[in-house]
């Protein structure tokens, strides 16, 4: 017992001295921001990394704003942000729109209401309309399900809703998954999320006659929807590693690992 | 001869010194937390000020005009807390009779191992759980628009706390003399009467361990109540959707920024508080069993 435990030990520590061994050739692209992007930098990384092993691509999960502030300092090759830069932000800043995520407003498979308005989803979302019988559904409250105050989805939503610091949420929960399994379990809700993490076991509903497909999202006639953009500095050349995977993310052969990771590419 | 002792002197000390660093790495890390928290808790607390930290009702962070008052949190800590303790140690406690006492071996023996089944399930599995039983039961059972509430918090809370309540009041239970028992029942007390006028009052202050404990682990407790209380910074009521202390630190960590997250360490430092009193009351209350 004693002797496999310290053969197990052994081998700790062989594998954290290993862990310290990079390939000194190797080069680092390091990316800052967006947690909204978790997903599409996942497998843009992991498609480049596969092809090209020599460069290591980092993703820092720090948040739009924070993102932005770290490629405008330089503390990053590329930013990473999920809402479009502010007329101050633009004037060093580049923004490069990589792919486009579409927010689904969703409700229960069992209310009839398959359509609404941008405007009558912001009355929801206020709480001006509290029945879902002034729009066209059963005479029932509404209940709102929304994400927590910093989320990068409730951001898109309330801002293209034009509904900032104004919902009257009866619930914000902290990931996609559990907005979709609330309004799943309540007949009455009403809630958004990523297109890519609906499931079947809700109804997504159509905004101003358009149901979100990949087709209405690039061409913008679906109108929930936000940029995943990389943030690169004007007067400022990118390092060759981060250029290349750059031009590799913002080509063609990108759009596939998009539309793996759940977002739409960009229309080209 | 005096080579082999030469060494042994020798391992003896080495393990001693391994001992002593070992237990002083627990008094360390207290050190370490309490500092960091009040080094990174404090200065938030005298931006915002004190009172209208604490006392504030309006939790807007992230708006133009941000405010942070966290009463609402405070309250709905308290009020989940006391509602857990207050269906939950009368559970636990005749649970704990009824495996030290009533039972025949065979069934208390099957009972206390559930038991100690349901303190070893992990809290994310408890909120799971609510939210997908618990929450949709409480909206159908009383008719509202939606269960994510204080209510479904407090049961999820209880079925939380009772393992500790029920193991800890059952020590207390059966470390009381079996003579007292004998000599109630001999004077021709019922059983009923004997386990409450007697065993009950001996076991008191174990008994009272036992909701402290259980108080902390409500008190502390996040994963679970975020599932189930809906997360809205409202001022408590039972049927409304809330936010505890712990939610509210655990839920916005990940992407505050600035003075937002500042006031986070703040909770945690108000949340590490309550949790020293409940420690220091616990302590007073075994120190006077003991005298």
């Amino acid at each position: 017992m004693k002797k496999y435990l310290c053969v197990f030990y052994c081998v700790m520590v062989l594998f954290t001295i290993l862990a310290a061994c990079t390939s000194s050739d190797q080069s680092t692209v390091a990316t800052d921001g967006s947690t909204s992007m978790e997903k599409v930098m996942g497998f843009l990384s992991e498609g480049y990394m596969a092809e090209n092993p020599d460069t290591k691509i980092t993703f820092n999960p720090t948040g739009s704003a924070a993102g932005i502030r770290a490629a405008s300092e330089g503390r990053c090759d590329i930013g990473l942000s999920s809402r479009d830069l502010e007329d101050e932000e633009k004037a060093e800043l580049n923004a490069t729109v990589v792919a486009i995520d579409g927010i689904a407003i969703i409700v229960n498979p069992e209310n009839p209401v398959t359509g609404l308005s941008i405007e009558q989803i912001a009355a929801l979302y206020k709480g001006e309309v509290t029945n879902w019988s002034e729009v066209g559904g059963a005479d029932a409250p509404v209940v709102l399900i929304g994400r927590e105050a910093a989320s990068g989805t409730r951001d898109g939503f309330e801002s293209i809703t034009a509904t900032k610091d104004l919902c009257k949420y009866s619930q914000e929960l902290t990931s996609t998954g559990d907005v979709v399994q609330t309004v799943a379990s309540n007949p009455n809700a009403i809630g958004y999320a990523s297109v890519a993490s609906v499931r079947e076991t809700v109804k997504q509903i159509s905004v101003e006659g358009v149901a979100p497909t990949t087709e209405t999202i690039q061409n913008g006639t679906y109108k929930v929807q936000r940029s995943f953009i990389f943030v690169t500095k004007k007067n400022a050349e990118l390092t060759d590693a981060a250029k290349e995977f750059f031009d590799f993310a913002t080509s063609e052969a990108a759009d596939d690992l998009i539309i793996k990771a759940g977002a739409v590419p960009v229309s080209r | 001869m005096r080579r082999i002792k030469k060494t042994a002197n020798f391992i003896e000390k080495a393990m001693n010194t391994i001992f002593t660093s070992c237990g002083f790495l627990a008094v360390f890390f207290v050190i370490l937390i309490t500092g960091f928290l009040l080094t990174s808790g404090i200065p938030a607390i005298g931006k915002i000020g004190i009172y209208d930290f604490l006392f504030g009702t309006e939790w807007t962070p992230t708006s133009a005009t941000a405010s942070y008052g966290i009463l609402p949190f405070i309250l709905t800590s308290v009020y989940g807390t006391l509602g857990a303790i207050i269906i939950g140690v009368p559970l636990g406690l005749m649970c704990a009779i009824f495996i030290s006492k009533m039972a025949n071996p065979k069934i208390a023996k099957t009972v206390r191992a559930s038991v100690d089944l349901l303190s070893g399930i992990p809290s994310v599995v408890y909120g799971l759980v609510g939210m997908i039983i618990i929450v949709p039961l409480v909206r159908k059972a009383f008719n509202l628009p939606d269960g994510a509430n204080l209510f479904s918090a407090i049961i999820v809370l209880t079925v939380m706390i009772l393992p500790s309540v029920i193991s800890v009041s059952e020590t207390a239970i059966r470390a009381v003399p079996k003579e007292y028992e004998e000599a109630s029942l001999a004077l021709g007390a019922t059983k009923t009467e004997t386990v409450f006028k007697v065993i009950v009052p001996a076991a008191k202050s174990g008994i009272l361990t036992s909701v402290a404990l259980g108080i902390g682990r409500s008190i502390g407790e996040a994963m679970a109540v975020m599932m189930v209380s809906g997360n809205v910074a409202n001022m408590p009521g039972l049927f409304k959707s809330v936010r505890f202390l712990t939610t509210a630190v655990a839920s916005e960590m990940s992407y505050s920024s600035g003075l937002h997250r500042e006031v986070l360490f703040s909770i945690a430092l108000v949340l590490f508080v309550f949790i020293l009193i409940i420690n220091l009351l616990l302590n007073l209350m075994v120190k006077k069993d003991k005298r």
